[in-house]
């Protein structure tokens, strides 16, 4: 067993996880009940489920010329998912969007002089 | 390694079909951008795994490309999306 088949299974693995991972991202989009949490889930594990199939990809491959563009993916999805997240959820916020009553901290509200908690009636009175 | 295309890819399209429903059931645009960059992260996992199993490059530049699409997208919509008719928003 030399060590491109230790490399095969290790990138078998990777691609599974990866896979596995994706699913958990989708179930969770599916099911979390508004933006925010759907977020969560559309970052996290996303993210890594991408990151752990690149690799996979780089094991399987086993060529130095590619790793300059993987880790190119890599790092784009590092780079951008946090920034998309955070513009995201900054607009879904702003827009009266978000059920403020499911919120453990909100520190937004005050910087943007708004009420803590929003009274029942506001999105019609507005 | 062709068990591995067979399972990941049933798994994909599994991700897929249900990010498509969201994407249709979605209630504001910001569910479908969120949905959306998530069925282009899936796009670059299938185009992964055909290139892993297949070992070939042919596909990597798409890798790089359609990864930063998803970025161009949601950021976008999320500019633009006060103004959209989607929900009651709050007037300026």
């Amino acid at each position: 067993m030399s060590w491109t088949d230790v490399a095969d299974v290790l990138a078998a693995a990777c691609l599974l996880t990866g896979a596995l991972l994706t699913l958990l991202a989708a179930i969770g989009i599916l099911r979390f009940p508004d933006v925010l949490t759907r977020m969560h889930s559309a970052t996290k594990p996303q993210v890594l489920g991408l990151i752990v199939i690149v690799l996979g990809l780089a094991l399987r491959l086993r060529d130095p010329a590619t790793l300059g563009l993987l880790a190119l993916v890599a790092l784009f999805q590092f780079g951008t998912a946090p920034v998309a997240s955070h513009m995201v959820g900054r607009a879904s916020f702003r827009a009266g969007q978000v059920d403020r009553d499911l919120l453990v901290v909100d520190e937004l509200s005050a910087t943007l002089g708004e009420p803590t908690r929003a009274e029942p009636s506001e999105g019609e009175t507005e | 390694m062709t068990v591995v295309l067979v399972v990941c890819g049933v798994l994909l399209g599994i991700s897929a079909l249900l990010l498509l429903v969201r994407i249709t059931l979605g209630p504001t645009m910001l569910d479908r951008v969120v949905a959306l960059d998530v069925l282009l992260a899936v796009v670059v996992c299938g185009l992964a795994l055909e290139a892993a199993v297949h070992q070939h490059t042919s596909t990597l530049s798409i890798l790089v490309v359609v990864s930063l699409l998803g970025f161009t997208g949601a950021v976008s919509v999320a500019r633009f999306t006060r103004g959209s008719d989607d929900v009651d928003e709050e007037s300026p």
